[in-house]
């Protein structure tokens, strides 16, 4: 059949996905373990290793355009190649996140952290592996296993309320840790934003296989609230 | 004009459980479709399988082949046109046809578009008869200064405009179009596509298409059809084009538009 052209270079924007993927998870785990060992040169690495992940989805979105002008897909291919441009953007902003985690390192300065906190690093894990499980999802196309990763995005948004709630006692037990406090803060943000984006891309499976474009973690409004969520406790 | 369907678009003509023999061979095979009125409906399928029948029956044109026969209705206007008391040609004027090649008479430009409405018994002003045709086929501009030169001096996209613009000289309420711009460049192809926008404002059009991207690009409402194991050509599929193309409900219409069978 005249579609080997189209299989292959479809073949090649998932790969591409998968590639970006690996250097995103990469670089999150490795700019948490940057921060918890106070590696400040790791951590400038990671910032500058960021331009690379921000160029491979420039090249990304780039062969996705040239895709669709030259083969002009149709029905399952092209939300193949939508689903591609989406999942590369929410793959950068996730690469972000490492960079940001890392700038936080680096304010932070060589002194070991005021208090450690193993529940960052259990984010970090736990978001890289549901980013994991959704980037095979999407290429394996199965999208019982998109609808049902979202809803473990619940254990990372627990641990971003335990980090919240253990930052917010430490500033109110000793006021001079504050700074410290809310640059860690900003970290558990980033991680917990990066967990909500995995839900985008199992979303984009969803679309992919189905065509339904829609929200599969509705009660999960923006981000949760710690505040609510600590007096429900 | 017909009652609306049920989500409110006004039908301008409907085939119900349509069949169309020629000789023994079913080449279409109970076929039911509502055409919307004011919409550009295209009819999409691998060769072979019937969409031109398919659009010839919506006028009764198949009848020019000696041995086809129809069986089910064509509801144009609340009457069955295979009806004994229809008059086919009073029916072709009302549904008028565009083809494949452009085929301009050997006449002048202004003849080929007068020709229709003085068969028809035209009484009125015939220049603005042909001025007006010839605007809504975005003709106009490059014939006004040439109008008695021969429709065949024209380049491809030109004479199917002219074509176009006889059709309508006649006041036809549906266009049918049978791969309307094949023979043409892409320009040319461009034109009549931008051409049909502007027609659906005053006419109903059904186009049957070859060209995938054509059918994305210029039509509301899309119908795919294909060939059953006995070679009779069925619909398999029908629905807003945007929807059709975007997510195909039929797993056949996602490989033929995706280019794995066809």
């Amino acid at each position: 059949m005249p579609r080997e052209t189209l299989d292959r270079k479809l073949r090649q924007l998932q790969d591409d996905v998968l590639i970006l993927g690996s250097m995103v998870q990469q670089a999150i785990k490795a700019a948490v373990a940057a921060l918890q060992a106070r590696d400040l040169a790791a951590a400038r690495r990671i910032i500058e290793g960021d331009m690379e992940i921000n160029r491979r989805r420039f090249q990304l979105e780039r062969d996705c355009l040239i895709c669709l002008a030259t083969q002009s897909p149709m029905a399952g291919d092209v939300r193949v190649v939508a689903a591609v441009l989406e999942i590369s953007t929410d793959l950068e902003r996730m690469g972000d996140y490492a960079k940001g985690i890392s700038r936080v390192s680096l304010m932070l300065g060589p002194k070991p952290l005021f208090r450690p906190l193993p529940e960052i690093e259990q984010m970090a894990d736990k978001g890289c592996e549901l980013l994991r499980r959704a980037l095979d999802a999407f290429v394996q196309r199965d999208v019982a296993a998109a609808r049902e990763i979202p809803s473990e995005d619940d254990q990372v948004d627990a641990l971003y309320n335990l980090v919240y709630r253990q930052l917010l006692d430490a500033i109110i037990a000793d006021p001079t840790v504050m700074d410290e406090a809310t640059n860690l803060l900003w970290v558990a943000h980033d991680l917990e934003r990066f967990s909500d984006r995995v839900t985008n891309i199992c979303e984009r499976t969803v679309f992919t296989v189905t065509g339904e474009m829609r929200e599969l973690d509705v009660d999960d409004q923006d981000q949760p609230s710690p505040e609510r969520t600590s007096k429900d406790s | 004009m017909s009652a609306p369907d049920a989500v409110g678009n006004e039908i301008a003509i409907q085939a119900q459980e349509l069949n169309v023999y020629y000789g023994s061979f079913r080449a279409i095979k109970d076929v039911s479709l509502a055409i919307k009125r004011h919409q550009i409906t295209a009819i999409i399928g691998p060769s072979g399988c019937g969409k031109s029948t398919l659009l010839r029956a919506l006028n009764r044109m198949n009848e020019l082949v000696p041995t086809a026969r129809a069986s089910g209705q064509v509801v144009f206007l609340g009457q069955n046109i295979y009806d004994r008391d229809i008059d086919p040609v009073e029916l072709r004027r009302r549904i008028g046809m565009v083809f494949q090649k452009p085929n301009p008479f050997p006449k002048s430009i202004f003849e080929n578009v007068a020709w229709g409405a003085r068969i028809n018994g035209f009484r009125g002003d015939m220049d603005a008869l042909v001025e007006q045709s010839l605007r809504r086929a975005a003709l106009w501009d490059e014939v006004k200064d040439k109008l008695h030169q021969s429709g065949l001096s024209l380049s491809g996209g030109q004479q199917q405009r002219l074509c176009i613009a006889r059709a309508i000289a006649v006041r036809p309420e549906i266009i049918l179009m049978d791969e309307p711009a094949s023979a043409l460049d892409p320009i040319a192809t461009l034109r009549i596509e931008e051409l049909m926008q502007h027609l659906k404002e005053n006419y109903t059009i059904v186009i049957v298409t070859h060209n995938m991207q054509q059918a994305a690009r210029a039509s509301d409402w899309t119908a795919v059809m294909m060939m059953d194991e006995d070679r009779a050509g069925q619909m398999i599929e029908f629905g807003e084009t945007q929807q059709l193309f975007m997510t195909p409900r039929d797993r056949r219409t996602e490989d033929y538009i995706t280019g794995r069978i066809g």
